[in-house]
């Protein structure tokens, strides 16, 4: 939990991803043989294959993205305002009235609103576009304009902190989507296994599946399993209809989504894992949002991929809430599944067939 | 012919799960290939190899269909769905599907609160289930359309003429073909529907030098149709532009000129609105000439496609003429 | 070079997205023979420039990658109707600025024509107030249906006719000036360099079918596999309508982007390289997809550090595209003076460095 605090404490916008990969760094250094920063800022770390060895070991990739959606900066206006848009997908309606905190230097700033007493109610029930916002930092326009420049990005000024002890051991902060991810990478990578495990802990998922594209393209790898903080819309309904995910029933399996149809035969194998060391798991709702995988999968001359997610309320807003079990089971599945991939099938992928 | 065009259209493959398709083929193409094998994700690649001097090809078209995946069992049991590829809403009230064990189901619509048309979130699968518990369906289930082929003498009906009427001309093309230059890789894609994805892999796995995909086209000769100058039984179209790609001209003109030596008809094909595998196979790499043959067919994205088998025909023998001997472009 | 009037031999010449064979190419390969070491044509019809940095010839040296668009949004025939065409659009065009708009039809021979509407005294109130559209609209090129047919088939393309006209201050107008004004921009550079001396080999590329998906970009990128690349586009000039976020000042210089699409390192030198040689610029901020060839260049093979230099321009994607002249020939100077200083220690700053931890080995 401590290293899962530290990185949804950490900003890293998409493209400025530094200081989640400074983290990382420390996090893995004791636990793998090599890593890379590569052109886009992916960490790219391996952990070559342990045992014996009488042939060329698999590859497997595990990927998470280390970017979360935030504001750009446009303008710093005469009297001190930032003009802004969003850098990945994030409704204009949560961000009235939150805090922000821009750049390196975390200079703060909070999201104006006209005060009610001043709108009619027509103006109450409009929706306020970005263009129409702005960041108020609190200082005239000549210091706004030498401490925040055009391009420097805001992330939310959301503090972690424990929400539920015992029972769902909830906790919530920002940027779950996808620190989880990455903290449970930051877990497998502690592991020794009989193939060459690639850790890609990638940037810009957020405005593209950016980083993704180019890691595939580079690792290769054999198969590739990405993990993800997913949607998770389990409130009241009035129709019974899809949550998506349910919190607490455990880490969610992908069928499909917009970006990828993941491999048959991984799935299985999460299954399999799943209900053979008794973990909780769900399947994600099939046709909702894209991931990493998107971009992976379709990679050279295609890589057999599939996607496990921590379900997390509320992602691509201020602040998200996760339980610390699931968490966990996320863990314990991926062990059990790395632990299962066969020997053969995936790295002879001319040959792979698909027996359904 | 009209067997195996039966056997392709009738047999179940949403993008994901062609490989009731590719047994199909393969059952048609095995021992006419020096090379067939399965990819990663499933593309069914069957070389035939050329006497030389000739251009690398790779020719596609792609298995898949447009279909539904089960997104949630509700307590009753009815099944709501997701589309996979371009399901049009249009076509599914009171529609069949079929899931990939025989399984059907109906699909109905919510009554209340619906104007008009019904969105795709207000329908959903009715399999004759009572309850969740006893539903056969599971999240993540796919179905496709449940249609026969029907035989109208020149024209032909199906669900999924979207590709595999294309999957049938490069069989028969496969069949047909005799001695060529050219090495050609006969690849049979997945995942066309939903982005393209089995031709970028299995094009940068083929490496061609030239690509031509295969699918079918719009038409504008139906009542109020959308503007287009293709009609059904004018000849196979040799596509100049669609909403994803310009065609080679290089290739445009090698398929023109070859239909018209070999007294074949054919038509131009601008397509408003669709794209298909060539897209992909254009910026393979450092990028190759491509270029398509279309099967004019109207109704597209409907469970009733329908096409002329004159110009199903004509598409085999364009090709083979095309294939036969040297290229230059 | 005079730009203004190599922006006008240019962008008169005919070049629309997916057949830039047609005039453009062979254009722009003739003007870059003369600049460059070698020019070839790829399969997709890129024109590539090399221009060798110094040194023997066959000896290897890191590349940088310029590139800037030379196709141009157009329309396509896709139906012969009686003794009108009907038409597509290739790539963004404003349908509404077509009525009334003079077009150059290239059937077996070229045919001048007019985008016809039906005048005012024939139309109900009500038609009067909405967008024609596309469905509706027809080129006329005055001959009847029979000698019209000879001529003209579907998919037959369509360019719209516009002669440069020069207006107050350093501006100019052209049609095409989306990307024209950048290819321009890469020959000034190359016209520069040859008068300085530079390490890195220079790949300078008049890429294909931006307009239709970046098509030409992604391949001459995989291609090349550059150590880095800079694209060169046109951005929006301040002009009414245009929000003040999104407008950059025409004579203002060329717009330095900044955002996830470009590498830091790129943008740090091409701001450092555009104040310490006094080269007026701007800062553009792009929080996502820069809708450039940038785009698709960054993610090619295992990536390549971009960059995006943009060229204010106003009215974009219309007949009355307008940049100032200044504008594009500082921005030829900038990447010139970037690439004479590109040397060893920045190829080896900006490669990938692997950390081996242990003795482990793959």
């Amino acid at each position: 939990m401590v290293l899962l605090k530290e990185l949804v404490e950490a900003d890293g916008v998409s493209g400025h991803e530094d200081a989640v990969r400074g983290l990382l760094i420390k996090a893995i250094e004791g636990r793998v043989d090599e890593y890379r920063v590569d052109a886009l800022g992916n960490l790219i770390a391996v952990k070559y294959a342990r045992g014996e060895r009488g042939r060329a070991p698999q590859k497997v990739m595990v990927a998470a993205h280390m970017d979360e959606v935030g504001l750009m900066v446009t303008r710093v206006d005469r009297d001190g305002y930032c003009h802004f848009r969003p850098v990945g997908g994030i409704d204009p309606r949560v961000i009235l009235a939150k805090a922000v905190r821009i750049g390196d230097e975390k200079v703060p700033g909070v999201i104006a609103v006209k005060p009610i007493h001043l709108m009619s109610q027509a103006d109450r029930e409009r929706v306020l576009e970005f263009d129409q916002l702005t960041i108020d930092l609190g200082l005239g326009g000549d210091e706004a304009g030498r401490k925040v420049k055009p391009g420097m990005v805001a992330a939310f000024a959301t503090d972690f902190e424990v929400l539920d002890e015992g029972g769902l051991r909830t906790v919530k902060g920002k940027a779950f989507d996808d620190r989880a991810g990455c903290a449970v990478l930051v877990e497998l990578l502690q592991g020794e296994y009989p193939f060459d495990l690639y850790g890609a802990f990638t940037v810009q998922e957020e405005v593209g599946l950016r980083g993704a594209q180019v890691a595939g393209y580079a690792v290769n790898p054999d198969v590739a399993f990405v993990l993800e903080g997913t949607v998770c819309d389990d409130s009241p309904k009035r129709k019974d209809i899809s949550p998506t995910t349910r919190l607490g029933a455990g880490p969610a399996i992908t069928v499909m989504d917009h970006s990828v149809i993941c491999d048959r035969r991984l799935v299985r194998l999460l299954v399999e894992a799943a209900e053979a060391e008794g973990i909780a798991y769900q399947f994600k709702q099939p046709g909702i949002g894209g991931t990493d995988a998107g971009a992976i999968h379709v990679q050279r001359e295609g890589i057999p991929s599939a996607v496990l997610a921590v379900p997390s309320r509320y992602i691509h807003s201020p602040v998200s809430v996760l339980s610390l079990n699931d968490f966990d089971n996320a863990v314990r599945l991926m062990r059990g599944a790395l632990a299962r991939i066969p020997e053969g099938v995936f790295s002879q992928r001319l040959q792979g067939g698909l027996e359904a | 012919m009209k067997e195996l065009i039966k056997a392709l259209v009738e047999a179940y493959g949403p993008s994901g799960s062609e490989e009731q398709v590719r047994a199909v083929v393969t059952q048609h193409i095995e021992g006419r290939v020096s090379d067939l094998r399965t990819d990663a994700l499933g593309n069914l690649i069957a070389t035939v190899r050329g006497t030389g001097g000739g251009k690398r090809i790779m020719l596609a078209a792609h298995m898949d269909e447009i279909g539904l995946i089960a997104s949630f069992v509700d307590e009753k049991g009815f099944v709501r769905f997701n589309p996979v590829g371009g399901l049009r809403v249009e076509t599914l009230v009171g529609g069949r599907v079929r899931f990939a064990n025989g399984l059907r189901g109906v699909i109905g619509a919510e009554q209340k609160g619906v104007n008009g048309m019904p969105t795709m979130e207000q329908l959903f699968i009715d399999v004759g289930a009572r309850s969740k518990a006893t539903c056969p369906v599971q999240v993540g289930d796919m179905a496709c359309m449940d249609r026969d082929f029907v035989d109208l003498g020149e024209r032909l009906v199906a669900k999924a003429m979207d590709d595999r009427i294309a999957c049938a001309v490069l069989v028969q093309t496969l069949l047909d073909l005799g001695p060529t230059p050219h090495d050609i890789s006969f690849v049979f894609t997945v995942q066309e529907e939903v982005g393209l994805r089995g031709a970028q892999t299995s094009a940068y796995g083929v490496d061609a030098e030239l690509g031509v995909a295969v699918d079918v086209t719009m038409t504008g000769d139906t009542p109020e149709a959308r503007t287009m100058a293709v009609a059904l039984g004018d000849g196979p179209a040799i596509k100049v532009k669609d909403s994803g790609m310009l065609a080679h001209q290089g290739v445009r003109r090698w398929l023109v000129d070859t239909a018209k030596q070999a007294g074949l008809p054919y038509q131009l094909e601008v397509l408003p609105g669709g794209t298909t595998d060539g897209r992909a196979m254009q910026t393979t790499r450092a990028g190759i000439p491509v270029g398509v043959i279309s099967v004019p067919c109207r109704y597209v994205h409907t469970p009733s496609e329908m096409v002329d088998y004159g110009d199903v025909q004509n598409c085999v023998k364009l090709l083979v003429a095309a294939l036969s001997g040297p290229i230059v472009l | 070079m005079q730009i203004a009037e190599f922006l006008k031999k240019i962008t008169e010449a005919s070049g629309v997205s997916g057949a830039e064979s047609m005039e453009v190419a062979g254009m722009i390969r003739d003007t870059f023979a003369g600049l460059a070491d070698e020019v070839r044509i790829d399969a997709l019809h890129n024109v590539i420039a090399l221009k060798r940095g110094e040194g023997d010839p066959s000896a290897v040296r890191p590349r940088i990658m310029l590139a800037g668009h030379m196709d141009e949004i157009g329309l396509i025939v896709s139906k012969v109707d009686a003794g009108f065409l009907r038409f597509l659009t290739v790539g963004g065009f404003d349908v509404r600025t077509l009525l009334g708009q003079e077009v150059v039809v290239h059937g077996r021979r070229p045919l001048k024509g007019v985008i016809g509407c039906r005048p005012p005294h024939v139309l109900p109130a009500a038609e009067r107030n909405k967008v024609v559209p596309l469905d509706d609209l027809f080129i006329d090129v005055g001959l009847d249906a029979a000698s019209l047919a000879e001529v003209v088939e579907v998919g037959d393309l369509v360019t719209t006719r516009r002669t440069q006209i020069r207006l107050g201050g350093d501006n100019v107008v052209d049609k095409g000036l989306d990307d024209r004004a950048a290819v321009a921009a890469i020959a000034e550079c190359l016209e520069v360099l040859g008068r300085r001396r530079h390490l890195w080999d220079v790949y300078g590329v008049a890429t294909v079918q931006e307009e239709v998906g970046l098509r030409g970009a992604i391949t001459s990128a995989f291609g090349i596999a550059p150590q880095i690349a800079v694209a060169i586009d046109v951005g929006f000039g301040k002009q009414a309508g245009v929000s003040e976020d999104e407008a950059l000042e025409m004579g203002g210089g060329p717009a330095i982007a900044v955002g996830p699409n470009f590498h830091p390192k790129v943008h740090g030198r091409l701001v450092d390289t555009a104040k310490a040689m006094e080269i007026p610029y701007q800062i553009e901020a792009v929080p996502g997809a820069s809708g450039t060839d940038a785009w698709a260049i960054q993610v090619t093979q295992e990536g390549i550090p971009t960059g995006l230099l943009s060229i204010p321009l106003r009215s974009m994607h219309t007949t009355v595209e307008t940049v100032d002249v200044r504008d594009v020939e500082r921005t030829g100077r900038l990447l010139a003076e970037f690439i004479a200083g590109l040397d060893e220690a920045f190829a080896q700053e900006i490669a990938v460095q692997v950390r081996r931890l242990n003795g482990r080995g793959g």
